[in-house]
């Protein structure tokens, strides 16, 4: 690959990093606790002592900002690796075992892959109580089905392959066949949509949490941080602006990342191969 | 054509069986007794067990779970989705009271979806790697990052409040739903945007593109009646699930512009336990989402002979 290709890939990495460290890091960087009520100084617009001001509990925003990814990286990486797992498992026996297995496996696939992924999502979420459990229930029912479907066409094809017949004759066990030669053979497609699943669950935990139905307040969250300041937009719009910019700077990072990788890893599913 | 319209119309119902099945569960799971909530809401203070029992036998909840998915599926199937827990009103009549609403606001998402999208995508494939292409990309990946609430608010700000140029709530015309559906179709686009893009790029490196380029074609000609109808097969696929997106995404965007669609009748139900209208919600965006893939799939396969014979291209 061409080293100018890779310059937006690099810069994602880079932002991605930035967002992370400042994330690990808040409790040392930030500046006040970003619980602390202080309804002296309300609404406060970027100043030298709040550098981006305060939101209507008189709260340091730039501490809040800190804090604010936190949550919704967490649950949105912890999502996606439990749906990726349940996929690739799924996938695997589908494609490995064939017959009646791969049937049952598939019609179950296709309910799944059926259901209008936001609107259920917004359903569980609302029906279960906003907690973190609900939360990633209503993410990993919607977006496993996407990795059983690459990882069974990945394994299709590893099936037919030389060394995998000539692993059987050396009497290897379905077991270790899989574990040792087919697993490590399908990372490409599914880190890639590993990458591009992670930054819808971010999307989808956001707008959940910005309806009240995910991460609550007072949780420092950039979406419930636009959702709390929606009435106060007249007179301090820094209090929306500045957790927005971040959101999209988290998502624009993660998007230039999956792109990298896709062009790293496979060249012939389309660019918007992966999402649903 | 017709073995295949026969075989995709079988595969739907395990497919409808299993979204009523979950659209049934998500009223089981809810913390709580719904008897004693209904009990609650009836203004019943004092809640006796035998009162709790009679509730029980009126809401059909002494039976076992699998009668009751049939009770509920039976209605369901006659268009009843049985009554608000809070008001009393029928759930099927109120979406279909809301549902020209929602309809309207994904309609108008949809055609700026596909006439952009498509735009945005054919431009950036002719001019690959030029400076247009360049500028396209960079703005579709800027649109793909917006989270759609959040570009919302900015849209109201800047129209609505600072420009006072469009209607921010409730419907007034045609004008309300300019922001709505700009605002819901902006990350759309730019997927399909790239979709097209990518899936023109692979026409471009097919044999029949050279020997028209050799018969001395116009390249407009080749790009706009060669390329892309060939082109336009995934991106079709796409634009079917990317609806489906849109029916479920309308309830963030319902909510911000107050419009009052199916999505914020389940919002205001979540908020007030109101389960028949979320299982009822469920359900009928379920089906919806099935009957449009269904026919998506069945227009791929009258445009693309391959995919009647070889199931899913």
């Amino acid at each position: 690959m061409k080293k100018k290709q890779m310059i937006p890939g690099i810069l994602g990495v880079i932002l991605l990093f930035v967002i992370i460290v400042c994330s690990i890091f808040a409790p040392i960087l930030a500046p006040s606790n970003p619980y602390a009520v202080d309804m002296t100084q309300t609404l406060m617009p970027p100043s030298r002592q709040h550098l981006m001001g305060t939101d209507i509990l008189g709260r340091d925003m730039l501490s809040r900002i800190l804090y604010g990814g936190r949550s919704s990286m967490l649950i949105a990486l912890a999502a996606t690796a439990a749906s990726m797992l349940i996929g690739m498992m799924i996938g695997t026996l589908s494609a490995y075992y064939g017959g009646l297995v791969d049937e049952v496996l598939m019609v179950i696939l296709n309910i799944f892959q059926g259901l209008p992924g936001t609107s259920l999502m917004i359903a569980i979420a609302g029906i279960m109580g906003s907690s973190m459990k609900s939360l990633m229930i209503a993410l990993v029912i919607t977006s496993w089905t996407g990795f059983a479907r690459i990882v069974r066409t990945e394994v299709l094809k590893l099936k037919t392959e030389n060394f995998i017949e000539g692993l059987k004759c050396l009497g290897a066990s379905n077991g270790t066949i899989i574990r040792k030669h087919v697993i490590p053979n399908m990372k490409g497609n599914t880190i890639v949509l590993f990458a591009t699943r992670m930054g819808r669950c971010i999307l989808s935990i956001a707008a959940l949490s910005f309806l009240g139905l995910g991460v609550q307040p007072p949780t420092p969250d950039w979406s419930v941080m636009i959702s709390d300041a929606r009435m106060n937009f007249r007179s301090s719009p820094h209090l929306i602006i500045i957790p927005g910019l971040c959101m999209f700077l988290l998502l624009l990072s993660i998007n230039l990342i999956g792109d990298m990788l896709r062009d790293i890893f496979d060249k012939k599913t389309g660019e918007a191969g992966g999402y649903q | 054509m017709i073995r295949y319209t026969g075989k995709r119309f079988i595969s739907v119902i395990p497919v409808i069986i299993g979204i009523s099945i979950i659209a049934f569960m998500l009223g089981l799971i809810t913390p709580g007794d719904p008897a004693a909530m209904a009990l609650g809401r009836d203004g019943v203070s004092q809640v006796t067990p035998q009162l709790l029992e009679n509730k029980r036998q009126e809401l059909g909840l002494d039976q076992p779970g699998l009668i009751q998915y049939l009770n509920w599926a039976k209605k369901a199937i006659k268009g009843d989705l049985g009554k608000s827990y809070v008001d009393h009103t029928s759930v099927s009549g109120e979406i279909l009271r809301r549902l020209p609403v929602t309809l309207t606001l994904s309609g108008y998402t949809m055609l700026l979806v596909c006439v952009f999208g498509l735009l945005f995508g054919v431009y950036s494939a002719a001019y690959l790697n030029r400076i247009p292409d360049v500028i396209m990309k960079f703005i579709m990946n800027l649109l793909m990052a917006f989270p759609a609430f959040w570009l919302g608010i900015i849209l109201i700000i800047v129209f609505g409040e600072n420009l006072k140029l469009l209607p921010t709530n409730g419907i007034d015309g045609i004008s309300s739903f300019i922001l709505p559906s700009v605002t819901l179709a902006s990350a759309n686009i730019a997927m399909t945007g790239r979709l097209m893009r990518s899936s023109m790029l692979e026409e471009f490196g097919k044999q029949y593109m050279l020997a028209a380029d050799a018969k001395g074609i116009r390249r407009t000609q080749i790009l706009l009646f060669h390329a892309l109808p060939n082109a336009m097969l995934p991106v079709i696929t796409y634009l079917g699930s990317c609806l489906g997106g849109i029916l479920g995404g309308s309830a963030v965007i319902e909510t911000i512009f107050s419009l009052p669609g199916i999505g914020s009748y389940v919002l205001e139900a979540i908020h007030a336990r109101d389960y028949p209208i979320i299982q009822g919600y469920v359900l009928f965006m379920g089906v919806v989402y099935v009957i449009i893939s269904l026919g998506i799939d069945l227009l791929c396969a009258l445009l693309n002979p391959k995919m009647r014979l070889g199931g899913k291209a």
